[in-house]
């Protein structure tokens, strides 16, 4: 290849070369360059927290980098908006969609690039070349439908059908399989797989090691903001992967012993929770016990009534029947306070909309079950001193890092250290039940290592932990028991040691199941 | 040179800054639309404008007092995440619980702003308790609880009738019949002491009022930030979810911040009709000092302490404008320019991005002519 050849047709497609960016406190990007080649599928690996996000916002326009520049096809551009990476065909599917939720899946398609005749709306085009990208990838949509009335991995579909309808060249996807069901999760490959093979590229932004072996080309590792390495997939492992990512070495496999369950510590009876978005009930006729020092978990595909049980158990929401009874109290009608001085402690499923204060300081959030004891408060007035105290020594102990330590506002916070800041708070309470609601839910290697460890802890110490989880290998690896909920049913309890992941996820999905008589 | 750095950086001094910017800005348009209304005055009425108040400056503080009250009243729900816009019928019912008991009743001024209180905190828990009980809307409720309010004590007024005495001023020896009698007639032990500010001030209606309002500025500062309570209503407002997760009773938090909301504001209509210069009018319209309140609130960013300096700043606005009409400007002109300089002081948020921003790079800058 001549030097003129090579200009008109560089290596490269996409370039960010030493690019650098700063917010208070933190260095989110430091020196970080990224080459992508046309026609592959590049994965972009980190911990949450390593700068991951910030640089596909510097590379779709929307942050820009104090240092560094970007070259598409050998050139310098300047990204200054999502219309200039439009432009230049970069698209994003992005972490939490873009959508306009009372918009068709049509409208939410054509937003921003309409056509227009005097004024109205054209969408007999669109729509048909909206049908034809669905045809032609194997996206099914309707186009008419809702989006607030579609399933999430139904959204995902709309969101790259838009970019697709942009004609984008480049397609980032943002953690795209973190809502998706495992059938869902292979579609998305495939489909990843046949638009590289078409000639568009693809960054891929994960920390599921498993998906990036097996789909990507090349694997771009960062580690705190800065660039650790480039490195080909069919080169590596994942266990070099994860140590280049998180900077050691990592447990796969939790490190633990036999349960030695002793007395009944929850015991749930005959539980119905009514369901607020459809007339059936969510939970029906649940029951079951958790002894203290063991962890039982409850399995099921997302939307089988797991989050309702968790709520009604907290207290949260009221059940229509049934019994909770703790350590022989019953709860059924406590206040979640009185539950939570009884000895219950909830990693909550949802981190932002429930635990946490967003813009509460890092020290207000961890003092958020106990600032009304009377360690923290001195008449109506607060102990700060104390809180600080107390903040700073979990800060320590559970090791979450922030920007400004006690003061930074949790909103800043990467999701990992937002999810360990719940974590200590939760089991500094030295609670006899702990709820944890998907408790690693988005979070990378090492920090589902460290929480995983600290459940197991609780447990040891005598501890019961319910553990509500839809991924099936912290289901398989951590629990004692499993019970399955099948549309808001337990339909079988197993034994991790005993049961194959193929025997749950056919009483998971319906397809299996034994009569319960607890 | 280092604490200057420091300085520059602090959080505080770049909103105050931003604060003295969008004045700045505000008063530039208002002599631009001033140039364009009566471009022979413009510059006479602005002078009149910006000096009236410095020469008054009993009569602003004397007309902040209800606007600080009403400022904190919207800033204290608006911390928990309510809008509080029926401040003003909470402000009528404070001001006619406190004349009852004035008038009325013949008492003392504490027990006539104890009453005041009462009167604005019952009407402030009407909206708190609908939205936490049906989940109505508090801005619904509140609006129909300020025509409630206005009408109810347009009614009460000519027809209450306590010891023998109507609440007219033409019941205690004045001539006008379409407002309360003045208290110098009624019951001077109702109007607040004076304690020599009026002299200080050279205004003679200044009383212990404008001090009271500061009070209790620091008193809703201190509950909101140095408190338990503060903590769970604060967590209320940013975070419902969240708060009730922590097992935070919510609704008890919603009607007890729209009591204490509406309290401020009945308090607030206790200083200024116990002032001893104000008879509550019987007029078909309800009361502006509510919606001066949002101003207030907005101006200081809901900061209780910063309310104080916001009201004392639309008083003085206010002031000024009605001086500027000696140089030929009609009220509404003058209304308008008013309102154009407090919209414009409002934009300090978006100042403030612009200051910091603009400090950081210069900083920067230093920062590399400092290293070559």
């Amino acid at each position: 290849m001549n030097l003129a050849e090579a200009a008109k047709n560089p290596e490269y497609v996409i370039e960010m070369l030493h690019i650098t960016k700063e917010f208070p406190g933190i260095k989110a990007n430091d020196d970080i360059t990224l080459q992508l080649r046309k026609g592959e599928i590049h994965a972009l690996l980190g911990e949450n927290g390593a700068g991951k996000s910030t640089l596909m916002s510097v590379l779709f326009g929307l942050y820009q980098p104090e240092q560094g520049e970007i070259r598409k096809n050998g050139q310098v551009v300047q990204i200054r908006d999502p219309n200039d990476a439009n432009d230049l065909n970069i698209g994003m599917v992005h972490q939490h969609f873009k959508l306009v939720e009372c918009f068709s899946v049509l409208d939410n398609i054509i937003l921003g690039v309409e056509d227009t005749k005097m004024g109205f709306l054209q969408k007999r085009a669109a729509r048909k070349k909206v049908l034809a990208l669905s045809e032609k990838y194997g996206l099914k949509v309707d186009p008419d439908a809702l989006i607030q009335d579609i399933s999430v991995g139904m959204q995902q579909r709309v969101e790259i059908l838009k970019m697709l309808y942009r004609d984008n060249e480049i397609l980032i996807f943002d953690e795209p399989t973190a809502v998706l069901t495992p059938q869902e999760i292979d579609e998305l490959m495939q489909i990843m797989k046949d638009f590289a093979a078409e000639g568009k590229s693809i960054l891929f932004i994960s920390h599921k090691l498993a998906e990036i072996m097996a789909v990507a080309d090349r694997c771009t590792v960062l580690r705190k903001g800065k660039y650790i390495g480039t490195v080909d997939t069919k080169d590596t492992t994942m266990e070099q992967l994860s140590a280049m990512m998180v900077g050691r070495q990592v447990n796969f496999k939790v490190d633990k012993q036999d349960a030695k369950p002793g007395e009944v510590v929850l015991d749930v009876q005959h539980v119905t929770v009514p369901s607020k978005v459809h007339k059936n009930n969510a939970v029906r006729d649940v029951s079951f016990q958790v002894r203290s020092g063991e962890i039982v978990c409850i399995a099921g595909i997302e939307g089988n009534g797991q989050t309702e049980f968790g709520y009604a158990l907290t207290g949260l929401e009221k059940q229509s029947h049934g019994t909770f009874t703790l350590c022989g109290h019953d709860i059924s009608h406590a206040t979640v306070r009185s539950r939570s001085k009884d000895g219950m402690s909830h990693v909550p499923e949802d981190r932002h909309k429930y635990g946490l204060v967003l813009d509460y300081s890092l020290e207000q959030n961890l003092v958020l079950q106990r600032y009304w004891q009377p360690d923290f408060r001195n008449g109506p007035f607060i102990k700060f001193d104390a809180v600080r105290q107390y903040a700073d020594r979990l800060i320590g102990e559970f090791d979450i890092r922030s920007g400004q330590g006690a003061v930074t506002t949790a909103r800043s916070m990467s999701g990992g250290n937002q999810q360990k800041a719940i974590v200590a708070r939760e089991l500094d309470k030295d609670p006899k039940l702990l709820l944890a609601v998907q408790p690693t839910r988005g979070l990378d290697v090492g920090a589902i290592e460290y929480i995983h460890s600290q459940l197991v802890r609780k447990r040891d110490e005598g501890a019961a932990v319910l553990l509500i989880s839809l991924e099936l290998d912290e289901v398989m690896n951590l629990s004692d028991r499993i019970l399955v909920m099948y549309e808001g049913e337990i339909v079988g309890e197993f034994d991790p040691k005993t049961v194959t992941v193929e025997e749950l996820g056919l009483y998971m999905a319906g397809a299996k199941r034994t009569e319960m008589n607890a | 040179m280092k604490k200057l750095g420091n300085l520059r950086e602090h959080p505080g001094f770049i909103s105050l800054m931003a604060s003295l910017l969008s004045i700045l800005t505000g008063l530039v348009f208002g002599l631009v639309l001033l140039l364009i209304l009566n471009p022979a005055n413009a510059f006479a009425g602005m002078g009149n404008m910006l000096s009236n108040g410095i020469r008054d400056m009993g009569n602003v503080l004397y007309s902040s007092t209800p606007l600080i009250m009403a400022g904190l009243c919207i800033a204290f729900a608006y911390k928990v995440g309510l809008f509080n816009i029926g401040a003003s019928g909470q402000y009528t019912m404070g001001a006619f619980f406190a004349l009852v008991c004035a008038i009325g009743f013949q008492l003392p001024w504490p027990v006539c702003l104890l009453a005041a209180i009462l009167g604005g905190a019952i009407w402030g828990f009407f909206p708190g308790f609908f939205k936490a009980k049906f989940n109505v809307n508090e801005v619904l409720t509140g609006i129909l609880f300020n025509w409630i309010g206005m009408n109810l004590v347009n009614f009460l007024i000519p027809n209450l009738v306590i010891g023998g005495n109507g609440m007219l001023s033409t019941n205690w020896g004045g001539s006008a019949s379409d407002r309360t009698a003045a208290l110098a007639d009624a019951n001077p032990s109702a109007i607040l002491p004076r304690l020599g500010l009026n002299k200080l001030f050279h205004y003679s209606y200044m009383n212990i009022g404008f001090i009271l309002a500061i009070l209790v500025a620091v008193l809703c500062w201190v509950i909101l930030r140095k408190t338990v309570f503060g903590y769970e209503l604060r967590a209320c407002g940013l975070n419902r979810n969240a708060a009730q997760y922590a097992g935070i009773n919510a609704n008890k938090n919603i009607v007890l911040s729209m009591v204490i909301s509406g309290a401020l504001a009945g308090l607030g209509g206790g200083f200024y009709y116990l002032a001893g210069g104000g008879q509550l009018n019987l007029l078909q319209e309800i009361s502006s000092v509510g919606f001066d309140g949002i101003s207030v609130a907005l101006l200081a960013s809901c900061n209780p302490i910063a309310c104080i300096f916001s009201a004392i700043f639309v008083s003085y606005i206010n002031l000024g404008g009605i001086a500027m009409q000696s140089q030929g400007y009609a009220t509404e002109a003058t209304q308008i320019v008013i309102s154009v300089i407090i919209y414009l002081a409002a934009f300090s948020l978006l100042m403030q991005t612009k200051i910091a921003g603009f400090l950081k790079r210069s900083g920067k800058k230093q920062k590399k002519e400092g290293v070559k």
